[in-house]
Formats: structure tokens, sequence, C-alpha cells
């Protein structure tokens, strides 16, 4: 186990979809690195890939989908052609998972509590007693109130953030250092959606895990995420510090992403929009996918598809960026 | 949970009364049984005794309210065939029917869930392909079809069991059982595998449907993220979830196997409930007709309940109040 370089390497990974009219690719050759302890947030429209690329990492596709190139590195080692046993020893105890919506993500006929000691025993050799001491401990971490009583209470007992709450827990049992979050909060009560980030940001800080957040909610990727990767049809647009991304964005897509945000007080009427959609998967324009919809396109833009160039402190795939002599 | 049974329980005895109405009709409808039970020379004064000793020259809401009186304490009259008392052709035939029923629905269950779960879990195997393939015929077949072929089989040509009754039986108590002696158990054989293997098939299919239904939904994926091994996945997971619909639909069953059990003791000459039903129907004999009537809208009506309760037992949404925090 290396302890300097990064925890998760992806280098070139693509996720294809299988059809009768031959493949389809809704992940193309992305690459990025995250740090231990790191929080990457994963923004996009819908169907941008991004929700993929967690479950990809997690080795969970699901036919037709496989992966379609490209390697995934946890702690050094190669994790995307694991055997399935091996594969799933890693999840959970090395890399954990939360899912959007708390209210189907926890089985109804199970209490918690039997839910978090049978993830515990399945991944450390815990006690029958020692695994159910961890459990009450996890959901006092969570700030789930009088965890002696509720470890016995089923889901449906529960409200929706307590359940994302849970989950969290359960996420967290066997300390994983990784932590993929697909859009852990949009199925919340936006009063709700704070807290849950900061158990998350919080719990995964002490127990030092790092987070590939996906989410659509820019608002959130500024609040929480130490980077940001802008994903586009499958690609990555920008990826850099979030503080870098949001404030200045470099990429077309961002800043219209951006720009869509609105801000209190400015007196705008309208906000800008991006016009048009995102294209479907069965007809990706060549060059760089977004360019039929970029303010700023120039006639190469439909030949050349732009690869991630370092600027500032992160990386932009675009041609606005490719001159500058390289 | 109290008030639902007490609900439940109501709605039973609503039930069984108009099933009791209908019975009770059939002695009207019927023709006049003085007419089959005395000989062609009898005067009006036999006829009017008769009448009488049958209880037949009473208002019909005195009559109806009557059998109720009577039914409640599980008493039908007096078989017009055999000169006895219902209860008693009832009490000697039902062990016999109960066993077999039992017997096949144990047999439907131990076959049907598990291979439910392997069709479903191992989807475009062989060998699941061929398992769908052989219960769309079973489906299909009739069931005295499959009780000949199993006859001629295991019978005729094999010689391994026999191909009617019930063997020896023992008496425990009012209870005849022939689950005590090797011949009881052989003859149980055939008519229990004819009565349970269209259940088999049918549950065979529920449970993977419901499985792959299941397997789909996000707290599997969960469960498969949290690293959980696919057994605890599989059987920890996923079939508790499908047992509800299973349930409910074997209780359902259980219900029509003992209607269905007709043909089945009629093919095995299995002398159960079904076979004394035929003999009733062909000899008009109302008293047994109406009593088997109510007895199986009685067990219907038990089998409902028992499945409504388990509900209780599977599905904790039900039984523990949301008391969200």
């Amino acid at each position: 186990m290396k302890q300097s370089g990064p925890l998760l390497e992806v280098r070139d990974l693509s996720v294809v979809f299988d059809t009768r009219r031959g493949p389809l690719t809704a992940v193309d050759r992305i690459s990025f690195d995250l740090s231990p302890g790191e929080i990457l947030g994963v923004v996009g429209e819908s169907g941008a890939g991004k929700s993929l690329t967690g479950t990809a990492i997690t080795g969970l596709l699901e036919r037709p989908g496989r992966i379609g190139g490209g390697e995934i590195r946890f702690e050094g080692n190669r994790i995307d052609n694991l055997p399935p046993e091996q594969m799933r020893r890693l999840r959970g105890r090395r890399i954990g998972a939360i899912f959007q919506d708390p209210l189907t993500s926890l089985n109804p006929l199970f209490t918690v509590g039997r839910q978090l000691v049978e993830t515990i025993q399945t991944h450390l050799d815990l006690g029958r007693e020692q695994a159910r001491q961890r459990a009450l401990e996890l959901l006092a971490e969570v700030g789930i109130p009088a965890p002696e009583k509720r470890i016995d209470h089923y889901p449906h007992q529960f409200s929706g953030g307590m359940r994302q709450r849970v989950v969290i827990a359960l996420a967290l049992c066997a300390n994983p250092k990784l932590v993929i979050a697909d859009e852990p909060t949009t199925a919340l009560d936006v009063s709700i959606q704070a807290q849950i980030l900061a158990v998350l940001k919080k719990l995964c800080r002490e127990h030092g895990a790092a987070v590939i957040l996906v989410t659509h909610d820019m608002g959130v990727i500024a609040e929480t995420a130490d980077r940001v990767a802008v994903m586009y049809s499958g690609r990555i647009a920008e990826i850099g510090p979030a503080a870098q991304v949001v404030k200045a964005p470099r990429h077309p897509y961002t800043e219209g992403l951006m720009g869509s945000i609105p801000v209190i007080g400015t007196g705008a009427d309208r906000l800008t929009q991006i016009e048009g959609s995102m294209p479907r998967l069965t007809d990706i324009p060549a060059g760089c996918a977004f360019h039929p919809r970029c303010p700023c396109a120039r006639a190469d833009c439909a030949a050349v598809r732009p690869e991630p160039r370092p600027v500032g402190d992160g990386k932009v795939a675009c041609v606005l960026y490719d001159g500058g002599g390289i | 949970m109290l008030a639902f049974i007490v609900r439940r329980l109501l709605q039973a005895v609503l039930v069984m009364l108009a099933v009791a109405l209908i019975a009770f009709a059939m002695f009207r409808f019927v023709g006049d049984p003085v007419n089959s039970m005395l000989p062609e020379i009898a005067t009006t004064e036999d006829r009017q005794a008769l009448r009488a000793q049958l209880g037949l020259d009473e208002p019909i809401p005195t009559q109806f309210a009557k059998f109720i009186g009577g039914a409640v304490q599980g008493e039908f009259g007096i078989s017009y065939r055999n000169k006895r008392p219902v209860s008693d052709l009832i009490v000697e035939r039902l062990p016999a029917t109960l066993e077999l029923v039992f017997a096949a629905a144990l047999f439907a269950l131990l076959m049907g869930v598990p291979m439910g779960v392997y069709t479903a879990l191992n989807r475009h195997g062989f060998v699941s392909n061929l398992l769908q393939i052989i219960s769309l015929i079973g489906i299909s077949v009739p069931t005295f079809v499959t009780g000949i072929l199993l006859i001629l089989i295991f019978s005729v040509w094999l010689n391994w069991l026999p191909s009617f009754g019930r063997g020896e039986v023992v008496q425990l108590g009012w209870w005849s059982t022939g689950l005590l002696t090797i011949s009881g158990l052989k003859s149980l054989v055939l008519p229990s595998v004819m009565l349970g293997l269209f259940q088999v098939t049918l549950i065979m299919r529920l449970v993977r449907a419901e499985m792959l239904e299941v397997l789909r939904t996000d707290f599997i994926r969960f469960a498969r993220a949290r690293g959980l091994t696919d057994r605890a996945v599989h059987f920890g997971h996923a079939l508790r979830n499908t047992l509800m619909p299973v349930i409910t639909i074997a209780g359902l069953q259980l219900g029509s196997m003992i209607a269905f059990a007709i043909i089945t003791e009629t093919v095995f000459q299995w002398p159960g409930m079904g076979l004394l039903f035929i003999q009733a129907v062909s000899f008009a004999d109302i008293p047994v007709m109406s009593a088997y009537l109510v007895l199986v809208a009685l067990i219907f009506v038990v089998i409902n309940m028992i499945v409504d309760l388990l509900y209780f037992v599977v599905d904790p949404r039900l039984s523990v109040g949301g008391d969200r925090a």
C-alpha cells in the first residue's frame, strides 16, 4: 500500500453499454486522481455520466453496462478487473457507497440495527455484541438521538433525513478509505440537506475517508468539495480546486453552469441559460461535445476533441486553452 | 392490530352467514327430499311424519335459524343416503383430505420456492430455461391427466406405489392418520404429487417473478454496495421481501387445493371429503353437500385470516407504528 500517492487513480476510464445497434459510450476516457481524505465534487447535467463513474469504481455496473477501457487504481492496485469476490470484499470495507434515495436504500423488513450489525460482521471480525456496540456508536456519530432505542427500529420509523444518516452510518461502518456519495441530498428537504452534508463531511474527515460527491447542485459543491470535476457528455470538461472552478470557471460550459445559478441581490431579472440540451448518447457530435451549444465555438471545435490541459491549478478540455505554446 | 383482528372476524362471520344462506337454499331448490327418501307407496301421514322429523314443516326463517344453530355446533342433519349424521361422515373423511392437501402443499412449497429462487438467480442458465419450459407444461396439462400418467408409470409399469386408496390408517382419537404406516405413506405419494404439481409450477413462477423484481430495488443494490455476500443478499434480503405475495398466493392456493382435491380423490379413490361430495352429488344428498359447502368456505376464511396475520409477522411496517423522529 503506497502511502504517498493518490488514493484513487482513474485513467482513461470508459463505460460502455452494449445495445443491439452497437456499443454506446456513456463515459468517455476520463481521468482523475483523488488524494486521501479529499472531497471531489462531480457535477454535470443528468446523463453526463457522473453516477456511472461512481458505479464503475464500486464495480456495481449492471449489464448491459460495462467498463469499456482504461483502468482504476485504488491504493496503487488495479481494481477494475478484480474477480467479483475480491471486489465484494473491497466494497463496504475499503470503498463505501451512499445512494440518492434514503427511503429505498434500506431493507424495509429488517431493523437498522440488524442491517448495521450484518454489514459490520461481514467486514470486521467482531462478535455479535461488539458489532452491536459499534453500531450504536455509529448511530450516535451520525447524530441519531437515543441510539439505544432507535437501533431496534425499522427504516419506516425514521424520517428521510434520519434514514440518510443511517445510510451514512452503514457506508462508514468498516472505516472505508473512499466513500462514493451519489446525490446524497437530492431526495431530501432543502432544510435537511445542509445537515446531512455537514454530517457526511465531518464523519469522512474523522474517519479519514475521501469522498466522491456526485451531484448536480453547484451550491452543494461550493460548500463541501475541495476539488470539482465538471462532466459533460461522458467527458470531464474541467477539473480543479472548488474555489477556482466556482469563482473563475475556465471552460465555457462551466461558465454557463455557474451563470445559471441565481444570485440574490444582483438585480438580474433573468438567469443566463445554456441554449439547447446535452446531446443523446447516440449522436454525440465530433470534436468537442459541447461545441454546438458553445458561445465561444470556433471552426476547429467540430474537428478536434480537446484533451484536458493544465490551466491554473486545474485542467480544462477546451481549444481556448489548447494553443498556449503546447 | 386488535382492531384489525376484530374487524376481520366480523367480516368472516358475514361471509359465513352468506355461505350458510346459499347452503340452506339448496334444500329448497333441489326438490323435496322426502320424495326420494320414502318408498313410492308411502302415505301422506308417513310423509308428514318424516317432514316433521326432518323439521321441514316449520316456517323458513325458523328453519334457517335452526340450520345456523346446528351448523355452529357442527350439526348438519342426517345424510339422506347413509341415514347417518353428516357430522360423523365429515369427521371420518376430513383427516384424509387434510393430510392429502397438506402433503401436496408441502411438496409444492419445498419444490417451488427453491426452483423459483434458482431460476431467478441464474436467469439465463440452461437449467433455468429448462425448468421454465417444464413449468409451462406443468401449468397447461390438466391435473387428472398427470394423475393418470403417474398411475401408469409408478403403479402399473414400475409397480412402486399403490394406485388407489389410503393404505393402512391408524386412529388417533377421532383423527385417522395414514402418516404412521408404510403403506399409508406410500399411498400418499402419488395423490399429493398430482395435487401439488400445478402449485409447484405456480409458486416457482411467482417466486421467480417477485425475486427478479426485488433484485432490481435500491436496497438490494445498496446491500451489494455494502459488500454483503451474495448469499446474504439473495437469501437474507431478497427472498424475505418476496415472501409477502408468495404467502398470499400459497394461502389462497391451499384453499383451492382443498376444492381441487375432489378431482385427485376421484382419480385415486382417496376416501376424503371430495369423494364424499361427489357421491353426495350423484345422490342429491343435500345435507352432505351443504355441509361440505359450509366447511370449505370456513376453511377458506380461516386460511385467509391466517394469511393476513402472517403479514404482520413478515412485514414490520404493518405492526410497528411509524413514530418518526
